[in-house]
C-alpha cells in the first residue's frame, strides 16, 4: 500500500518536473544573465525562471543565491562557489583557474522574499527536514496559490506531525487567500487557521478581510476573535516571563553587590566595572578561542566563567588593600574613592581596548528562541534564568554551608566578637570583596550575551543593583532574590501600560515610597551596616 | 589621607591626557576638535577626533594652509554637557582656534552655541540632527531629517508598501523632533492615526523583549509593516540582538535605522539581521576612487585593516574641505571672513558627487538606502538622483514651515518669517 503510494506520488512529481522543464528548458541560459543586472526586478525574474524551470541544478542556484555564495564575473558569466571551488553556473563544471575580481549578486527585501518563496516551493520534499519546515514556512508567507499541487503531495508523504501541520497551515493560508477556490473550501481553511491561530495567522487574516466575501468574513472575524482570546491570555502570562528574565539579569547584577554592600556595608561604585571586566574577559577568551581553538567555542562561555571570576576578584581584591581596608566605617569617602576608581577603570579599557562595542558571539545553544505556546522567548535569557538561579543558589551554600561563610557572616554580625575567637578580620574583608567582585565577573559573562560589550556597560546596571539590594533588604541574600524578581515583575506589567520610560520613573518613585515605610527593605536583617 | 588624595589625583589626570597639545611657534593655525574622548559618548566621538587629526595631518603635508601649517588643539568635554561650553570657550579665547570641528548630539550642539555666536567662532557639526535650527556660526554637515528621514520612509512606502508604521526611539530631542515630522508627514500622505505606533525609551535601554513583541503583535493587523528606529547607539545592539533572537526578519517587519552606520555594527552578528536598512548620506560601500583611497588612507592612519569608515566621518572630512577652501577664498582665518566665504564653496564628496554649502549653512548631499549584509556592511539599494538641499526648517511643523534661513547679506538671519517678512519669527 505504502510503496503504491510511494511511486505514484514519484510518478506526479516526476510528471510535474518533465513538464515544466520542458517547456522553460531553453530559458535556462537568459534566466541566469538576468542575475548579473543591477536592476531589482530583472534579479527577481531570474529567480522565478529558475524556480519555474525547477531542475535541481535550478534549486542548487538559487540555493547559492540564498547563502551568498552566487557571484558573477566582469565578463558576466554567473558562477557559483562550493567548497572551495568556483563552479561555473551554466556547465556546472569546476572553473580552474578560479576567476577573481567576482561580484556578488544584488539582493534586497523583495528579490529576499521571492527567493525565500521559490526555494520554499523547490524544497517541500527535501530529505533534510530542517529544510522541509522552513519550506512550508515559506509558503506560509508566500501563499502561491501555484504551490497548491506540490504542497498537496508533500502533505500526503509527510510523517513528521509538527511538519505535517507547519504544511496544513501553508495549505489553508494558501486557500484563504485564493479568491478563486470555492467558499467550503476557504471556510474550512479559516476553521484549520483558527485552531492554529497565532500572530502570523492573525495578521494574513486581517490582510484577507477587506476582500473577502460576506459568508467568510463572518467566520474569519469569529476566527480573529478566537486567537485575539487566547493571545490576550498569553500576554500575561508573557509578562510574567519577561519580568523574569529582567528580574534574573537584575539578580545577577545585584547579588555580587549584596554582599560587598549589603553584607559588608562597603558603597561600592565601581561594581558595575567588575561587571564589565567580566564581559571583557569573555571577550578575550573568546577571540582566542576563535583565532586557535574555533571548535570550542561552544565551551566558550564556560572556559569564560573561572577567569572572569578570577580576573573580578584579583581587581576586587586590589581595590581592597590598596583603597578601601583605610576607609572602613567612612561610608561617603568609600563612595567618591570607588566612584573615582570606576572611572579609571572605564578609561583603562577604553585605552586598551578602543571605545567601540567588543563582539562576543553566542554560542549555538544560546542563540534563537524557544516557542512556548506561541511566546517566543529568547533562548539566551532563558539560560541567564537558569543562570543566575545557580549563581543564587551557589552563594547561599557557600555562605550557609561553608567555614568561610560561617567566618563571614561572624565578621558581619559582630567584629570584635569574631576578632576575640581568633578570626582573622582583614583577611575576611579581603576574600569577602574579592568574592563580591568575582560573582560581578561572572554576571559579566552572561551580560555580554545581552548587551554591548563597551566600556560603559558597568554604568548601565549600577544604578538598577542598588536599587535591587535597598528594596530587598541591606545583608540579606534571599531579600535580593525576591527584590530582583520582583522589580523585574513589575516593570514588565507596567511598561505596556507606561511604556518604558514612565515605567521606569513609576518604579522609582515607588521605591522612595516603599523605603520610606520599611527603611531597611523587605527583608530587614542585623548587620556592621546596621550597627553602623 | 594619601590614598584617597593620589586616587582622585590619577582620576583627574585620566581626564586630562589627552588635552590640548603643547603649543608651538606663532606661526600655525589653530584646529580646534571638540569630541568626546571619554565618557558614554567615546565610543562614537574617539573615532571623528583620530579622522580630523588624520586630515590635519594630510593637509600639512600638502604645505599646509595660506603658508602656515595647522596645528590641531584637541580637549575632551568627556560627554558632559556642560563641559561642551566650558571647552569651547577655552577654544575660542585661550588657544585662539580659526575653526573648530565637534559635538555629537543636539544636546552639546546646544549648548556650545550661544559661545561660539558671542565669541564669533566656526563649529563644523558633523552628525545628522533634527533641524529646526540655523546659527550663523554653526555649519551643519550632517543630514537634516529631509536628507534623511523622509526619503527613507518614502523608499519604505514605494519599495516594500508599507502601511503600518512603528517609530521607536531614544527618549531625547533628536528622535522626538524627528519623530512629530515623520507622522506629520506620514498623516500627509494618508496615513492613518492608528497605523503609526509611536514608542520611546530611556537611553542605554537594554531589555527589549516587550518593545519587540510589541512590534511584532503590531504587525499582525494584516498590513505590511515597517519599523523605523531613531534609537540612539548603545541601546541599539541590544535591541537588534533581541530582533535577532525573536525571528523578526528584515523580510516580514524591516527596521529603517537613522543612527546606525559601520561602527555600530561592529559590535553584532549581523547575519540574523541581513536586509533590515539604515538611510545615510554615506557608506563605506559606496564604489569610486575618492572612496577607496579614503578607506585605504584611514586603515594606514589607524594602523588597523579592520577599522571601518562611516557617514559622520565623511561629514567631517566635507566639512574640513569647505574650510580649507573658504580660507584660500577669503585669503585668510578670520572667522567673519571665512563665515561670508563658506557660502556657496563646492567640495567633492566621497559618494562620487559635489556638496555644497548653502546660504542655510547646510549642505547639499545624496540620500542612500542600505540593507545590511552578512560583514556587517551595506549594500546600497537606493540613491537619490541627484543631491538635496536642506530643510532646517520642516515644512511639515507648524511654526516652522513659514521659516527660512539666509546667511548671505542682505538678509543675514537665521530664521526669517516669510509670512510676516521678519527675522526672529515666530520659531517653536
Amino acid at each position: 500500500m505504502r510503496r503504491i503510494c510511494y511511486k505514484g506520488l514519484m510518478a506526479v512529481l516526476g510528471l510535474y518536473v518533465l513538464l515544466v522543464q520542458a517547456v522553460q528548458a531553453a530559458g535556462y541560459d537568459e534566466a541566469l544573465a538576468k542575475f548579473t543586472s543591477d536592476q531589482f526586478p530583472q534579479i527577481e525574474q531570474g529567480i522565478l525562471d529558475l524556480a519555474a524551470i525547477g531542475s535541481p541544478e535550478a534549486a542548487r542556484l538559487l540555493e547559492a543565491l540564498n547563502d551568498g555564495r552566487l557571484f558573477f564575473t566582469a565578463g558576466k558569466q554567473v558562477v557559483f562557489k562550493e567548497g572551495n571551488g568556483v563552479i561555473d553556473g551554466l556547465t556546472a563544471a569546476k572553473l580552474d583557474p578560479a576567476p577573481d575580481n567576482l561580484k556578488t549578486v544584488r539582493m534586497n527585501n523583495r528579490v529576499r522574499r521571492t527567493l525565500e518563496s521559490a526555494l520554499g516551493t523547490l524544497s517541500l520534499v527535501a530529505v533534510d527536514p530542517v529544510k522541509r519546515r522552513a519550506a512550508a514556512e515559506a509558503v506560509f508567507k508566500a501563499r502561491d496559490p501555484q504551490a497548491l499541487p506540490l504542497l498537496e503531495t508533500a502533505i500526503q508523504k509527510e510523517k513528521d506531525t509538527a511538519i505535517k501541520n507547519v504544511m496544513e497551515r501553508a495549505r489553508a493560508a494558501i486557500l484563504v487567500a485564493d479568491s478563486k477556490a470555492s467558499e467550503l473550501a476557504r471556510l474550512g481553511a479559516v476553521e484549520t487557521l483558527a485552531e492554529r491561530g497565532d500572530q502570523e495567522v492573525m495578521s494574513l487574516l486581517a490582510s484577507v478581510r477587506p476582500q473577502a466575501p460576506a459568508n467568510l468574513v463572518q467566520s474569519i472575524d469569529a476566527a480573529i476573535k478566537v486567537i485575539e482570546r487566547r493571545l490576550s491570555l498569553l500576554s500575561a502570562f508573557q509578562n510574567a516571563i519577561y519580568g523574569l528574565s529582567l528580574g534574573s539579569v537584575l539578580l545577577l547584577a545585584a547579588i555580587g553587590l549584596a554582599i560587598t554592600f549589603g553584607v559588608m556595608g562597603i558603597i561600592n561604585m565601581a561594581h558595575g566595572e567588575m561587571v564589565m571586566l567580566g564581559a571583557y574577559t569573555t571577550f578575550l577568551v573568546q577571540e582566542v578561542i576563535r583565532a586557535k581553538y574555533p571548535a570550542l567555542f561552544d565551551w566558550s562561555l564556560m572556559i569564560a566563567l573561572p577567569l572572569a571570576f578570577l580576573v573580578s576578584a584579583l581587581f576586587g581584591v586590589m581595590i581592597e588593600r590598596s583603597i578601601l581596608r583605610f576607609l572602613y566605617g567612612r561610608p561617603l569617602e568609600t563612595l567618591l574613592a570607588t566612584w573615582g576608581v570606576s572611572l579609571v577603570l572605564q578609561q583603562g579599557v577604553r585605552t586598551l581596548f578602543g571605545p567601540t562595542n567588543r563582539e562576543v558571539g553566542a554560542p549555538a545553544f544560546m542563540s534563537g528562541s524557544v516557542d512556548l505556546w506561541g511566546l517566543t522567548i529568547t533562548s539566551g535569557r532563558l539560560w541567564i534564568i537558569v543562570f543566575s538561579m545557580l549563581v543564587f543558589f551557589a552563594l547561599l551554600l557557600l555562605m550557609r554551608a561553608t567555614s568561610f561563610g560561617l567566618k563571614m557572616r561572624a565578621v558581619t554580625q559582630n567584629r570584635r566578637m569574631a576578632a576575640a575567637m581568633g578570626i582573622p578580620t582583614p583577611i575576611i574583608d579581603q576574600m569577602t570583596f574579592a568574592l563580591g567582585s568575582g560573582i560581578a565577573g561572572i554576571a559579566g559573562v552572561a551580560l555580554s550575551q545581552i548587551d554591548n560589550v563597551s566600556p560603559n556597560l558597568g554604568q548601565g546596571y549600577i544604578i538598577d543593583s542598588f536599587m535591587v539590594v535597598v528594596f530587598g533588604g541591606v545583608g540579606n541574600l534571599w531579600g535580593t532574590l525576591v527584590g530582583a524578581l520582583t522589580l523585574g515583575v513589575a516593570n514588565k506589567f507596567l511598561e505596556p501600560l507606561a511604556g518604558a520610560v514612565l515605567g521606569k520613573i513609576v518604579m522609582l518613585v515607588f521605591i522612595i515610597l516603599f523605603i520610606q515605610k520599611r527603611p531597611r527593605g523587605l527583608f530587614a536583617l542585623k548587620g556592621r551596616s546596621v550597627e553602623g | 589621607m594619601s590614598p584617597l588624595k593620589s586616587l582622585l589625583a590619577a582620576t583627574v589626570a585620566g581626564g586630562l591626557t589627552l588635552a590640548s597639545f603643547a603649543a608651538h611657534a606663532q606661526d600655525t593655525i589653530k584646529v580646534g576638535v571638540l569630541h568626546s574622548l571619554s565618557g558614554t559618548m567615546a565610543i562614537s566621538e574617539t573615532t571623528l577626533k583620530d579622522v580630523m587629526l588624520m586630515l590635519i595631518e594630510e593637509q600639512n603635508k600638502k604645505g599646509g594652509l595660506l603658508g602656515k601649517k595647522l596645528e590641531p588643539v584637541v580637549v575632551d568635554p568627556a560627554s558632559n554637557w556642560p563641559l561642551f561650553a566650558e571647552k569651547a570657550r577655552e577654544l575660542l579665547t585661550k588657544d585662539k582656534v580659526a575653526a573648530t570641528f565637534g559635538c555629537w548630539t543636539s544636546v552639546s550642539r546646544k549648548s556650545v552655541l550661544p559661545v561660539f555666536e558671542e565669541l564669533n567662532g566656526v563649529l563644523f557639526y558633523p552628525v545628522q540632527y533634527e533641524g529646526e535650527e540655523s546659527s550663523k556660526n554653526i555649519f551643519y554637515t550632517g543630514a537634516a531629517p529631509n536628507q534623511q528621514a523622509i526619503p527613507a520612509v518614502d523608499y519604505l512606502m514605494e519599495n516594500e508598501k508599507v502601511q503600518r508604521w512603528v517609530l521607536a526611539g531614544t527618549d531625547y530631542v533628536y528622535p522626538r523632533t524627528t519623530n512629530k515630522i515623520l507622522e506629520a508627514y506620514l498623516k500627509a500622505k494618508g496615513v492613518k492615526q492608528e497605523d503609526i505606533l509611536i514608542n520611546y525609551t530611556p537611553f542605554g535601554h537594554s531589555d527589549w523583549q516587550t518593545i519587540v513583541s510589541d512590534i511584532k503583535k503590531f504587525g499582525t493587523a494584516g498590513k505590511k509593516t515597517a519599523v523605523v528606529s531613531t534609537i540612539n547607539g548603545d541601546a541599539n545592539v541590544p535591541f537588534y540582538k533581541e530582533l535577532g533572537n525573536q525571528g523578526v526578519k528584515a523580510t516580514d517587519i524591516p527596521v529603517v535605522a537613522f543612527s546606525v552606520g559601520e561602527e555600530e555594527l561592529a559590535g553584532i552578528d549581523t547575519k540574523p539581521l541581513v536586509g533590515h536598512l539604515a538611510a545615510w548620506n554615506y557608506f563605506q560601500s559606496v564604489e569610486n576612487a575618492d572612496n577607496k583611497a579614503f578607506i585605504e588612507k584611514w586603515k594606514a592612519y589607524t594602523k588597523n585593516p579592520k577599522r571601518v569608515t562611516n557617514d559622520p566621518m565623511e561629514a567631517h572630512v566635507i566639512g574640513f574641505n569647505m574650510w580649507v577652501k573658504a580660507v584660500e577664498k577669503a585669503g585668510s582665518t578670520d572667522p567673519s571672513k571665512v563665515i561670508d566665504a563658506l557660502v556657496g564653496v563646492s567640495v567633492p564628496n566621497l559618494t562620487g558627487g559635489y556638496s555644497t554649502m548653502m546660504p542655510n549653512h547646510h549642505i547639499t548631499k545624496p540620500v542612500l538606502i542600505g540593507e545590511v549584509k552578512a560583514d556587517g556592511q551595506f549594500s546600497i539599494v537606493s540613491q537619490t538622483a541627484g543631491t538635496v538641499v536642506a530643510n532646517e526648517w520642516s515644512p511639515y511643523l507648524e511654526g516652522s514651515k513659514d521659516l527660512i534661513a539666509d546667511w548671505r547679506a542682505p538678509l543675514s538671519c537665521g530664521n526669517f518669517n516669510v509670512k510676516t517678512g521678519k527675522c526672529g519669527g515666530a520659531a517653536k
